[in-house]
């Protein structure tokens, strides 16, 4: 028995770092789980693999969330083969790292269009679905930089701000719906975005975490399972911190 | 078969859960039957549920009233 047993979950962004991981978690709580991904085919069907393992039902859906005709036809998949969306993860995120006097207009869009426009189009595709159900969750990854800034993400930390302010006016324009929209706030987590920094860089992000250690990818699927299932049935509109005690 | 003006009162009555009696062709959704913003976004899904078409934003903005709703089903129907 999971929490999540006959759910359907749609994760974009899923086939690799903390989309995968949640993915998974979703599935060993019982969800059958759309993976959409963008470029990594071989690894999406490899978490198609690993779901259907943990025993529960998985498709992958390629397509760009900052495409609307792309997002259509995810959801339009997913409602198709599970009947219904319960729970949507929005987690396709990219980044193009440069100072603000570097950033090139191209890289400021890509990253705008990706992490804001991308949630914005999901959310909207999806809203139909759940408002006919009278119930939902959309969880929404932000990230730390978006509440305390980052020197060199300009863009980046605007689409995440920008998804903190999207996850709490969808929760005021559907809370009378019983769809409920959280934001997930991650601090620094081991994956392939965090594995790639220097190491003298790393060193001096571990200083800053009370912790003491760089997150797991599961430290944040644990935390989507929780605002998917009933025992958050009284939150909406906020935002978790789950940083290590970065922010406080 | 139900007339377009009956299936329309029927939508409306379900979604809104007025009576129907209230459901007249000069009722304006949100003034005379309660209805928000995001109660008259259902109630074109449902039409367009209903009646198997597709009502485009622009179009949705238009319908206010019971009325408008009809005559644009109507419009749509041939």
């Amino acid at each position: 028995m999971g929490k999540l047993d006959g759910k359907t979950a749609v994760v974009t962004g899923a086939s690799r770092g903390i989309g995968r991981a949640i993915a998974l978690e979703l599935a060993r709580e019982g969800a059958n789980v759309v993976v959409n991904y963008s470029g990594s085919v071989g690894k999406a069907l490899e978490v198609i693999e690993e779901i259907k393992t943990i025993g529960t039902n998985a498709i992958a859906v390629q397509g760009n969330v900052g495409d609307a005709e792309a997002v259509q036809n995810l959801m339009a998949t997913a409602i198709e083969q599970f009947g219904s969306i319960d729970i949507l993860v929005n987690n396709a995120g990219i980044t193009r790292d440069n100072l603000l006097m570097r950033m090139k207009e191209e890289e400021w869009d890509d990253v705008i269009n990706t992490n804001l426009k991308g949630v914005f189009l999901c959310t909207k595709a999806v809203t139909r679905q759940m408002m006919k159900q009278r119930a939902g969750r959309i969880i929404n990854i932000s990230s730390i930089v978006g509440t305390i800034g980052n020197a060199g993400q300009a863009n980046y930390v605007a689409a995440k701000a920008g998804v903190i302010g999207l996850t709490k006016t969808t929760a005021r324009e559907l809370a009378s719906r019983n769809i409920l929209v959280n934001a997930i706030a991650p601090g620094f987590i081991t994956t392939e975005m965090t594995d790639a920094l220097p190491e003298d860089i790393k060193t001096a992000m571990l200083a800053e975490i009370p912790l003491g250690t760089l997150g797991q990818p599961e430290h944040i699927a644990k935390a989507v399972v929780f605002l998917s299932s009933d025992d958050a049935s009284y939150m909406t509109g906020q935002t978790l911190h789950i940083d290590g005690g970065m922010y406080m | 078969m139900a007339t377009v003006l009956e299936r329309v009162t029927k939508v409306v009555v379900d979604r809104l859960g007025v009576d129907e009696s209230e459901v007249k062709v000069e009722a304006s959704f949100r003034e005379d039957l309660g209805a928000d913003s995001l109660d008259v976004v259902e109630l074109v899904m449902e039409l367009e549920d209903e009646f198997d078409m597709e009502i485009s934003d622009e179009d949705a903005e238009k319908i206010g009233t019971v009325g408008d709703a009809i005559s644009y089903i109507e419009s749509k129907l041939g």
